[in-house]
């Protein structure tokens, strides 16, 4: 299914000059879209950032994680079930180009650069290097079992990889192809953010109930944030998805079964607050502008959007079946 | 073959031992003669029973465990231990003991398994013995003992667990279909407390045999016995499992069949899709050659359990590993949604459990909605209260 047209109140809204300037650069990406992967549709939904749904994209089959190339013109997503790594182009509203991944891909991240996707590919137990241009596989790294979160740091030199199974994060050495350090963390640590300007890597422990807080710099376990929610069973705060303020102040946490996100300070480590939002709530994203945080819930088959001033949720809407990821191009 | 065997005790080395680690032995106990594991009786594949000795999935689990416990700087060892008769246990404890084994993965008939643990902790300098393969309520009960533990789901689990679900759908009218076997009696006794325990009402209770002589017609036609128009579901309790699998569909009247066919509640589902299950079921599949079964997964989680334990604290002696298994200190990852731990009275290990068909996972127990004071595991099986286990550590 294409992209459809925006409303005519959307129009209306923009004006005139907006609708010049949208026809001088018909191939530039469309701005004022959400982009969310739905694993059992084969598909990316559409919405523009207010939460209206505008249209939907055709993917490979079980869309999971999702980027923006560095130029964002285009917005990769990785194929659970087809192997394979698909390639939108924003502007066209299609997926123009696959690049054959290992088998059960899952989260991956790209190097500075752009040219080099790094994936963790769940069924082999490996971290997988992929040429962006070429397609084809680099090398490999060997992780413990069900490797899942993944992120490359600002230099590009190393990567952090979860393995679920293992309970560690494996230090990976992009140059030298090999883990540095494994270090020990909380039960089925899941995924990333980066705090406190790259010194702090945040991991969430998906049957921990907790962040872990590791120093880049020598690979410390400097805390652990629990999470209580007062009225839900300890045994349901399951966090994955997080996602760094845009001050960089703050960590949000999606907390999975308890259906709520909390929002942790960074320098002081403690909960500022819980908001309820729809059923295991996981995948997170905030817009640029921090206003707005939307939360893929993976049990109600909906996405919510809060209000991060108010710390209220505004809204939920359908997104089709099992949403995993969502992207905000404002 | 495995059968004429005297004694099989072959060994598995993980594939990376690092030298520096300290190596754990663990033993994967099952007996040649166990008729569960005939292949005839394997091929028949009857839900809710082993589809294979234990083997594949302690391998699994050990192998999943490597990369936690290699930072940890332990490594764990599998011993395939195949114990002949039930005469041969005193041997197999001597080559355990000269192994040093301290932990046990027990797949054994009750008879047997109820003489090992009572045999090991003194023929092995203190043992920690995991259950996973009888769901006996005595074993947890009046029978239990404080080596012993279970990642076995009780009958009494899964009969609640099914009498949630009816509850749930407000399918208050069972009718009670039983077997000859003493097996069944048992069920049928748990299945009474479950009905009970969530206000449900059977109209009323058959025996059923396995018969073809007209003269037992009654006893063994599934129209007979279920032409009574009142009730609402047909429980099935047949332990065996071969009439029950020819219920279903072959009622009087257009009733769900429930309990051994039908509708079950089961420790693991191929199909789970959810909480990380479609890896497990596929890194079984490629190493067994079969989809995971309940009793597969339980095995799974036994090893899963010591290898935990050992990358909390791999120097604890065996009583504090026991100490942290039972006393709930443990959280483990069962792959099935909510962390898992032992419950301190009987060493049970709370887990959710799957209702499920052939074809897939319909409801997860607990039942949305189902409460407890503390843990809403504890509403599937025997209650802290309720407990009639007076061995404990």
């Amino acid at each position: 299914m294409k992209p459809t047209a925006p409303t005519p109140g959307v129009w209306r809204a923009l004006g005139l000059a907006a609708l010049l300037l949208a026809s001088a650069t018909a191939h530039a990406a469309p701005t004022n879209r959400v982009y969310v992967s739905s694993e059992k549709d084969h598909q990316v939904l559409v919405f523009d950032t207010q939460g209206e749904r505008v249209g939907s994209i055709a993917v490979c089959q079980r869309p999971r994680h999702m980027m923006f190339n560095p130029g964002r013109s285009q917005l990769y997503v990785s194929c659970g079930d087809s192997n394979q790594l698909g390639v939108v182009d924003l502007a066209q509203g299609r997926m123009t180009r696959t690049v054959t991944l290992g088998d059960s891909p899952e989260i991956f991240d790209l190097s500075p650069d752009g040219k080099t996707v790094y994936v963790s590919i769940e069924d082999e137990n490996v971290m997988a290097a992929y040429d962006m241009d070429k397609g084809g596989k680099l090398f490999e790294v060997k992780t413990g079992g069900e490797p899942e979160g993944i992120l490359v740091m600002p230099d590009g030199k190393t990567a952090y990889v979860t393995s679920e199974v293992a309970n560690v994060v494996h230090l990976i050495d992009l140059q030298g192809r090999k883990v540095l350090k494994n270090i020990k963390v909380g039960n089925r640590p899941r995924r990333f953010a980066l705090a406190a300007d790259g010194q702090e890597l945040w991991v969430s422990n998906e049957l921990g109930a907790s962040v872990t807080v590791l120093s880049t710099t020598d690979q410390k376990v400097l805390a652990t944030v629990d999470f209580k929610l007062p009225g839900m069973r300890a045994a349901d705060i399951t966090p994955v998805g997080l996602v760094p303020s845009a001050d960089g102040k703050s960590v949000w946490v999606g907390l999975g079964r308890a259906n709520h996100v909390a929002e942790v300070d960074v320098a002081t480590r403690q909960v500022k607050r819980q908001v309820l939002v729809g059923k295991r709530a996981w995948g997170l994203t905030l817009h640029p502008d921090g206003k707005t945080l939307y939360v893929a819930n993976g049990l109600s088959d909906d996405m919510t959007l809060v209000d991060t001033t108010s710390g209220k949720a505004l809204r939920s809407v359908p997104v089709g079946r099992v949403p995993h990821t969502v992207l905000v191009a404002p | 073959m495995r059968a004429a065997a005297l004694l099989l005790l072959t060994t598995l080395l993980a594939p990376t031992t690092w030298a520096a680690n300290a190596v754990v032995n663990v033993a994967v106990v099952s007996l040649a003669s166990d008729a569960r594991y005939a292949p005839r009786r394997l091929e028949r594949a009857y839900p809710g029973h082993p589809a294979g000795r234990p083997w594949a999935a302690a391998q699994l689990a050990a192998d999943d465990a490597q990369v936690e416990l290699d930072t940890a700087g332990v490594s764990i060892k599998l011993i395939d231990a195949v114990l002949p008769n039930a005469e041969g246990l005193p041997r197999l404890l001597a080559e355990l003991k000269a192994a040093r084994v301290q932990h046990i993965v027990a797949a054994l008939p009750t008879p047997e398994l109820r003489q090992l643990v009572a045999a090991a902790p003194a023929a092995l300098g203190g043992a920690l013995v995991i259950n996973t393969s009888q769901n006996d309520d005595a074993l947890r009960g009046a029978q239990c003992a404080p080596q012993l533990l279970h990642t076995a789901p009780s009958q009494q689990m899964a009969t609640d667990a099914l009498a949630q679900y009816l509850a749930a759908r407000n399918w208050r009218k069972p009718l009670l279909l039983q077997g000859p076997s003493a097996d069944d009696v048992l069920l049928a006794e748990a299945m009474n407390r479950s009905f009970k325990r969530y206000g449900l009402k059977p109209v009323a209770s058959k025996p059923f045999k396995l018969s073809g002589d007209p003269r037992e017609r009654d006893l063994a036609n599934p129209r007979l016995l279920t032409n009574d128009r009142e009730h609402e579901v047909v429980a099935v309790l047949d332990s065996d499992g071969e009439f029950a699998r020819t219920l279903p569909y072959a009622t009087q009247w257009p009733r769900p069949v429930v309990g051994s066919s039908g509708l079950m509640a089961l420790a693991w589902h191929p199909q789970w899709e959810r909480n990380g299950g479609p890896q497990l079921s596929r890194r079984f599949m490629r190493l067994a050659q079969r989809p995971m079964t309940g009793h597969d997964w339980a095995a799974w989680m036994a090893v899963k359990a010591v290898a935990t334990v050992l990358a909390d604290n791999p120097r604890a002696p065996i009583a504090t590993q026991l100490q942290r298994l039972r006393g709930g200190a443990i959280a483990l990852d069962g792959f099935k949604g909510p962390r898992l731990s032992f419950r301190p009275w009987d060493g049970q290990l709370r887990q959710p459990l799957f209702l499920s068909h052939v074809d897939g996972v319909v409801g997860t127990a607990p039942l949305d909605g189902v409460l407890h004071p503390t843990e809403v595991l504890d509403t599937l099986g025997v209650d802290q209260k309720e407990s009639t286990c007076r061995a404990q550590p």
